[in-house]
């Protein structure tokens, strides 16, 4: 069975809409940050959320005025969700603050929240969970996230210069900071918490995104040493073809088991989820479009062919003039 | 089946019965209360907090109330010995916890305060002279690193035989993050958090100070004897009462010298806690009681007088700490104190506390979605590839149940992100097979024989492969160097995860592949 068979799409030519089209997002994605902020988790800002199981029904407005009555000052700013399934008469409260980090009264806040909701008499409510994140872990947290991408990309940026070339190490870095940058953007748009499962799920698309580059980079290298003479720009053409059906399953069949997660992978996993499916769709999409059409414009109108490529190439595991002509 | 075939297939059907034995086998057992060797089920995957449920604590120690200890310590010796050695005391006070001053050392005395320094300091501190017979010592930086480091150790010791006293199952007490200065503290199925807070950061400070004087009502009045100035060599420490007592800042013995400590009721049968000292701790006592009959004792906790008993006599090995306790207090104060004295106090960082239904919702959310992901991709394998797909859904069985054994033999814990880091080694697994097979699909259609194309297909991706799986390790290792926690988690489920598919997806699936084709005389390419 075939999904695609024998295409030959012109993907390089579309490569300045391609980047015009991202920056638009990107730069959408900035203004929306500016504007509104980063919603961040408790784990970056710091503050207290409490979960609570109520034995009926109840209406978020009431929590929330509950909240405003008898907690001046910290009510206002709560947010009040349900959580989990609507069944469960689960919601949770996220209040921006804590008690004081030294001593010992950092759930002072959380306690107080579950008081006035336990005084408020809206249905015997149970804490089943709280949360309490002091606000010197964010600062922690992020310097750690930042510092893991910082490596991380550095170090696919060494071995993919190692394994094929400067150029293919900067068009495969510069499309994973694309996926970031983009998923970014879609977070703001949609308001979701940047939580510690987001930034796994960021720190995955980065391994996601290079590994989708480097299928076709492979590719582009057997090229080079078979196809001698012929410009670069039709050998990335014909990789990028000759690879999309796989492209399109492993996309196809990774963004299935995201949509599992995001359906039914509960509360927690949702924000993961979200982050998996924006960042595999443009992960996909920066690697056909964006880290090739970069190679290209990288190595500049000096015209490299099949022929004058291949001699540098000469990867130190590989040598793609030794292989088996098809 | 020529004799390469056999080896590669006893060694697939090996790896899979070991892998199935060390990390499916004890999971099934447990829930369907089959015989599990203990070492077997020692090795158990162990679920992570966020779904077990349990508390989960993360707080800091302060470092630097164990460098102010030693600096107040080691300025109080050397004002000690200068008295003794007839130097006039001069002013001695400290200026931040690592540094104290000394001024007005006689100019005549001078070589006599410097050997008692070198004696008393010279090992820690760094002296620098200033004018007017003034010194100033600070503590050596790898000094300080040491005592800081040294803190952390003991508090996290110390917090382990308070928590191992509670009695909670399979506590966590572990240095936590880059900071090296906090600690993590999980503890499932506890419920009272509270107590269990308040327990793990009492600071359970034990002091027996000599008192000068008091008790008076309010710091003037107990002042007014030595002239409205705390001489340097004692301290004023309020108790519960608002009455303040001036007592000496070196302490007869502390929770240190203490070899047990017990509940028992005092002579009015109120609750109070009983102790006996250890031999060095002994000496000590009877050498202060001794000296100093008639005087008061000042029992201080934490920083605060609890009683302050006359000393009728001698008393050497044991004693007896009163004063307005509790039943429950004296219970928990009496623990604190066989577990030792917090070597600094604690603040709390992160405080999260998981009810076990929650746990509960996010595992069949967690483990469902996976399911459900993992049926999708077997469905769509089997139509797209047909026999080809079995052996893709063959492959990625066996990752799956590697990649469960090998967590097990790390001890790695599960955890939600980890159900993730699961999903996405998935993932990784069917892009392997798919890369695969859509070369093996290329070469055959190129005009090559089914054995050829099927070669030619893995031999093609190997490299690819390698080059995949080890971009996506260098991600999996610097998430693991910077992560804490559930970051961690995550990575070293996908670095697992990595090599029990490159293992798979390259010699599990070509070997089944080869079976197939060893079988059949002029095979056709089912793909």
């Amino acid at each position: 069975m075939h999904i695609l068979k024998n295409t030959n799409f012109d993907f390089v030519r579309w490569r300045w809409h391609a980047i015009a089209l991202s920056w638009i997002i990107v730069i959408a994605g900035l203004i929306a940050i500016a504007r509104f902020g980063v919603p961040l988790g408790v784990e970056f800002s710091g503050g207290s959320i409490v979960i609570v199981k109520f034995d009926r029904q109840t209406d978020l407005q009431q929590v929330r005025g509950a909240l405003e009555k008898s907690l001046p000052g910290v009510g206002e700013n709560a947010v009040v969700q349900r959580y989990g399934d609507p069944s469960s008469n689960q919601v949770m409260v996220r209040v921006p603050s804590v008690g004081a980090e030294a001593g010992g009264s950092l759930s002072q806040t959380a306690d107080s929240v579950a008081n006035a909701l336990k005084t408020a008499n809206l249905g015997n409510p149970q804490v089943v969970g709280t949360e309490i994140v002091g606000p010197s872990v964010g600062r922690q947290l992020t310097r750690q996230g930042l510092l893991a991408t910082l490596f991380a990309l550095v170090g696919i940026l060494i071995y993919v210069a190692f394994r094929f070339r400067f150029s293919f190490a900067v068009g495969a870095v510069v499309a994973t900071v694309h996926d970031l940058l983009i998923t970014l953007a879609f977070l703001a748009f949609f308001r979701y918490d940047l939580s510690l499962n987001v930034i796994a799920a960021i720190l995955t698309i980065t391994g996601y995104s290079v590994n989708d580059t480097i299928v076709i980079f492979d590719r582009v290298r057997e090229n080079m040493g078979r196809s001698r003479g012929k410009p670069l720009a039709e050998i990335i053409n014909t990789s990028v073809n000759q690879t999309l059906g796989r492209t399109i399953i492993t996309a196809g069949t990774t963004l299935l088991s995201v949509l599992a997660l995001f359906f039914f992978g509960g509360e927690v996993l949702h924000g993961f989820a979200f982050t998996m499916l924006v960042g595999i769709i443009t992960g996909t999409y920066s690697s056909v479009f964006i880290a090739a059409g970069i190679v290209l414009i990288w190595q500049g109108r000096q015209q490299v062919t099949g022929k004058a490529a291949a001699a540098p190439v000469a990867a130190p595991a590989r040598k793609p003039t030794r292989r088996r002509a098809s | 089946m020529n004799k390469n075939l056999r080896w590669k297939l006893l060694t697939v059907i090996g790896v899979f019965i070991i892998f199935f034995v060390a990390g499916i086998y004890p999971l099934l057992g447990a829930r369907y209360n089959l015989p599990v060797p203990g070492w077997l089920a020692a090795k158990q995957l162990k679920l992570g907090l966020d779904l077990k449920g349990g508390v989960h604590l993360v707080m800091r120690v302060q470092t630097d109330d164990a460098l102010q200890l030693t600096t107040t310590t080691t300025s109080e010796q050397i004002r000690e010995e200068m008295r003794t050695a007839g130097i006039p005391v001069a002013n001695i006070s400290s200026t931040s916890p690592t540094t104290f001053k000394v001024d007005g050392v006689p100019a005549d005395k001078d070589a006599q305060f410097r050997t008692i320094s070198d004696a008393q300091a010279a090992a820690n501190y760094d002296r620098n002279p200033g004018v007017n017979g003034s010194y100033t010592f600070t503590m050596k930086p790898n000094i300080v690193n040491d005592l800081r480091d040294q803190a952390v150790v003991q508090a996290r010791e110390t917090i382990e035989r308070r928590v191992n006293e509670l009695g909670a199952a399979e506590p966590t007490i572990a240095l936590y993050g880059q900071s090296r200065d906090q600690i993590l503290v999980q503890l499932p199925g506890v419920a009272d958090v509270a107590r269990a807070k308040e327990i793990i950061r009492s600071t359970a400070l034990l002091e027996l100070k000599l008192v000068e004087s008091g008790p008076a009502p309010s710091r003037e009045a107990l002042l007014q004897s030595t002239g409205g100035q705390v001489p340097q060599d004692a301290e004023v420490i309020p108790d519960a009462n608002g009455q303040f007592y001036l007592v000496k800042k070196v302490a007869a013995v502390t929770g240190r010298d203490l070899r047990s400590a017990k509940p028992s009721l005092d002579e009015n049968n109120r609750p109070a806690v009983s102790f006996t000292l250890t031999s060095d701790g002994s000496r000590k006592f009877g050498k202060a009681t001794g000296e100093n009959i008639g005087k008061s004792l000042a029992i201080v906790l934490d920083k605060r007088v609890r009683s302050a008993p006359r000393i009728d006599g001698r008393i050497t090995d044991q004693g007896t700490i009163y004063g307005s306790f509790t039943t429950e207090e004296v219970t928990d104060l009496s623990l604190t104190l066989r577990s030792g004295a917090l070597p600094a106090s604690l603040s709390y960082l992160e405080e999260r506390v998981i009810g076990p239904s929650l746990g509960a919702d996010s595992i069949r959310a967690g483990v469902l979605s996976s399911l459900a992901g993992l049926a999708l991709i077997v469905v769509f394998m089997l139509i797209y590839y047909k026999l080809s797909g079995v052996n893709a859904v063959l492959a990625l069985l066996m990752n799956l149940v590697i990649l469960i054994g090998l967590m097990a033999y790390v001890g790695a814990t599960m955890t939600l992100p980890g159900i993730a880091g699961f999903v996405l080694t998935m993932g990784i697994g069917v892009d392997s097979n798919v890369l695969i097979f859509e070369r093996i699909k290329e070469e055959f259609e190129a005009g090559r024989g089914v054995r050829a194309a099927i070669n030619s297909g893995f031999n093609h991706v190997l490299w690819t492969l390698l080059d995949t799986h080890a971009t996506a390790l260098i991600s999996g290792a610097c998430l693991f160097m910077f992560g804490t926690g559930p970051i961690r988690g995550f990575a070293v489920t996908l670095m697992l995860g990595l090599a029990a598919n490159l293992f798979t997806s390259v010699f599990v699936s070509k070997t089944l592949f080869e079976f197939e084709l060893s079988r059949r005389q002029a095979p056709a390419l089912s793909i």
